[in-house]
């Protein structure tokens, strides 16, 4: 006959636990610290810079500390007429760019789902054919066929157009690629549910995958608008006309135009003023989207 | 509600294979007629043709009195319950069930009272507002079960829906759909690979085996008197004993020592097949046939008993208050319930 005995193992003391330091985490830390420094010093510095007057940053380039000329800059890199024929002012370019990023986004977005629609849901005959012929433009970006790109634009018409400027970039192989991988997760019976509720190939489209792929689209607006915004090629190329630049471009050409005529002290204040306005825009699309964008590429809802 | 006829209804595959071979069946009105058979026997297909996702290849299909070879799903005033549900997960219940209305052009109004009802019906009152994900699996197959309900349609198509949900909650659903169908008296097609489903849902059986249809009949018919080898080893569990026997001056012999108390059916070969089930067999006799127990299954209710009889594979189940052991003992054969198959085509005698 022996009792059970109930044994308590004594836990050792709390405070003690807590108040170890925890080296792999100060070293975590560390790493990220640093990494986030070298990552946010030049924005900082440029920041810091813009508060100088021109003459001074010809003189002793970049600068620490703030002086009193922030707000002039700022305000005209954002409203002063620029440029050779004084036809652009900054807000003109941004407004360029967010044409550009989101006509871009949106019309990748667009055509690529519904491409990925047509190779998936419908018994097209060289649909793995036509896929893979999509696939493999990911091999011919833009900046291998620009000359025949600009070739075409130009017999168009479309030479410093918005419509111009969006519609080379738009046939998107990545977006078709992930919206078909997407698409084929979908179980099928899905389908047909919608088919005895009646539901035809655009209801289908409409109704039922554009809401089950919202996170997915999030995730490559995100991709898509930073990767229109950033363009600096095309545009280049295919806009001559100073009222159709981009912020990107349009920085440089200030800086370029400015100091081209002769006497003037180029405007850097200015320049660096529009570059920290040009960070602005993708940054917030992606602090806006963030936690969609990682449940478009982790988790599926189906 | 209508009645729904398939006459020589087949199913060819562009690569030539022939997933359902003529089939013809009349499902009169109201009833539950279950498709059974082992997976890819064509029961799927078949239900797949009547609901329209799948092309006929042959034959006329009519629900009610219209061929509806050439309809739409959609047209064919059908509902089906899928085994995955299908719902749409990024929906309301109340949208889920009412989207088909939606895209008939039913009035708000009516799609509000039609999902009520069902809603109702379904005891799913309180969850008009969640979405699938957020419900359980029981109450998913409701949802299902209510999608198919508020269209008020001709005939209910189930493909396995029972199949994703646990044990214990599949014999609870089971009596359900079977009280709904009943009380709603629509005309039913379910499919199964569960041959108990398939006993206790159904009016009518239709049991399918590489795509041929080898018997149709009530699950008592199918029960007491299978058509062929087939039926009777799938429909029943443990399955039906089927025993190779030799004729010899009228006697059924399994080997040298065994010889069946059973009187062979007349005009046979020299060989037949001998169908028993297992509890029909009883424990005990005058020591004319020996069963050599090898395992004792127990089952709770009852107890399986398997081993060797005349050197074939034999099982019989005795009640849990009957004593069971391994080893050589007496067993008594029911001279009345003894099946006769054709051992080469399988069919009954």
């Amino acid at each position: 006959m022996t009792d059970i005995t109930e044994t308590h193992v004594t836990s050792p003391a709390p405070s003690r636990s807590t108040k170890r330091i925890r080296w792999s985490q100060v070293f975590d830390h560390t790493i990220l610290c640093t990494g986030a420094f070298f990552m946010l010093f030049p924005v900082l510095l440029v920041l810091m810079t813009t508060s100088f007057e021109d003459a001074d940053i010809v003189r002793n380039g970049l600068q620490f500390g703030f002086e009193g000329q922030m707000l002039e800059n700022f305000d005209a890199a954002m409203f002063e007429a620029a440029g050779f024929s004084k036809a652009i002012t900054g807000t003109r370019m941004l407004m360029n760019s967010l044409i550009l990023g989101f006509g871009f986004a949106i019309g990748k977005i667009v055509i690529s789902m519904m491409a990925a629609y047509a190779i998936v849901y419908f018994r097209l005959r060289f649909a793995t054919f036509a896929f893979w012929i999509i696939f493999t433009t990911l091999l011919l970006p833009l900046e291998v066929r620009i000359l025949p790109s600009y070739e075409a634009i130009q017999s168009l018409g479309l030479a410093n157009t918005y419509s111009g400027l969006i519609i080379p970039l738009i046939a998107s192989a990545t977006g078709t690629f992930f919206f078909r991988q997407f698409f084929r997760s979908i179980p099928e019976e899905l389908v047909e549910a919608a088919r005895i509720d009646g539901a035809g190939p655009i209801k289908f489209f409409i109704d039922i995958l554009v809401p089950l792929s919202r996170t997915m689209i999030a995730a490559i607006f995100i991709i898509m608008f930073v990767y229109g915004w950033n363009q600096y090629l095309w545009p280049t190329l295919i806009t001559t006309d100073e009222g159709m630049f981009t912020l990107v471009r349009g920085i440089k050409q200030i800086v370029q135009v400015l100091s081209q005529t002769g006497a003037m002290i180029p405007e850097y204040g200015k320049a660096l003023a529009l570059s920290l306005i040009a960070m602005i825009p993708p940054v917030l699309i992606v602090i806006f989207f963030q936690s969609w964008f990682v449940k478009g590429l982790t988790e599926s809802d189906k | 509600m209508a009645q729904v006829t398939l006459d020589r209804v087949r199913k060819t595959y562009p690569n030539g294979f022939e997933a359902v071979q003529p089939c013809s069946v009349k499902i009169p009105d109201g009833e539950l007629v279950v498709l059974v058979g082992p997976s890819g026997c064509g029961k799927s297909t078949l239900l797949r043709m009547i609901a329209g996702l799948e092309d006929i290849t042959d034959g006329a299909l009519s629900i009610g009195t219209d061929v509806v070879n050439d309809k739409d799903p959609a047209d064919r005033n059908i509902a089906m319950v899928f085994q995955n549900y299908a719902l749409y997960p990024h929906m309301s219940v109340a949208k889920n069930m009412g989207y088909g209305l939606k895209n008939r052009g039913a009035s708000k109004a009516e799609i509000d009272a039609k999902v009520q009802e069902a809603a109702r019906i379904l005891n799913l009152g309180d969850y008009l507002d969640r979405r699938p994900s957020q419900l359980s699996g029981g109450q998913r197959q409701r949802v299902a079960m209510g999608r198919a309900i508020v269209r008020d349609p001709e005939l209910f198509l189930f493909d396995e829906p029972l199949s994703n949900l646990d044990a214990k909650l599949r014999n609870q659903m089971r009596i359900e759909i079977r009280a709904l169908q009943q009380r709603l008296g629509v005309t039913s097609v379910y499919v199964t690979h569960d041959q108990v489903e398939a006993m206790t849902m159904a009016d009518r059986i239709i049991v399918l085996n590489a795509g041929r249809v080898e018997q149709i009949g009530t699950p008592t018919e199918i029960y007491e008197y299978p058509a062929s080898t087939f039926v009777a080893g799938f429909m029943g569990a443990p399955p039906m004993n089927l025993l190779t026997a030799q004729i010899f001056e009228g006697a059924l012999k399994l080997n040298e020592d065994t010889v069946l108390p059973i009187t062979a059916p007349a005009g046979m070969g020299h060989k037949v097949l001998v169908g028993l089930r297992p509890e029909d067999v009883r424990l005990g006799g005058d020591g004319s046939v020996l069963f050599n127990v090898e395992i004792v299954e127990e089952l709770g209710a009852n107890r399986l008993l398997h081993g060797k009889l005349g050197g074939q594979d034999f099982s019989l189940s005795v009640g849990k208050d009957e004593a069971a052991r391994t080893g050589v003992q007496p067993i008594t054969l029911p001279v009345a319930r003894v099946h006769f198959f054709d051992p080469d085509r399988g069919t009954r005698i």
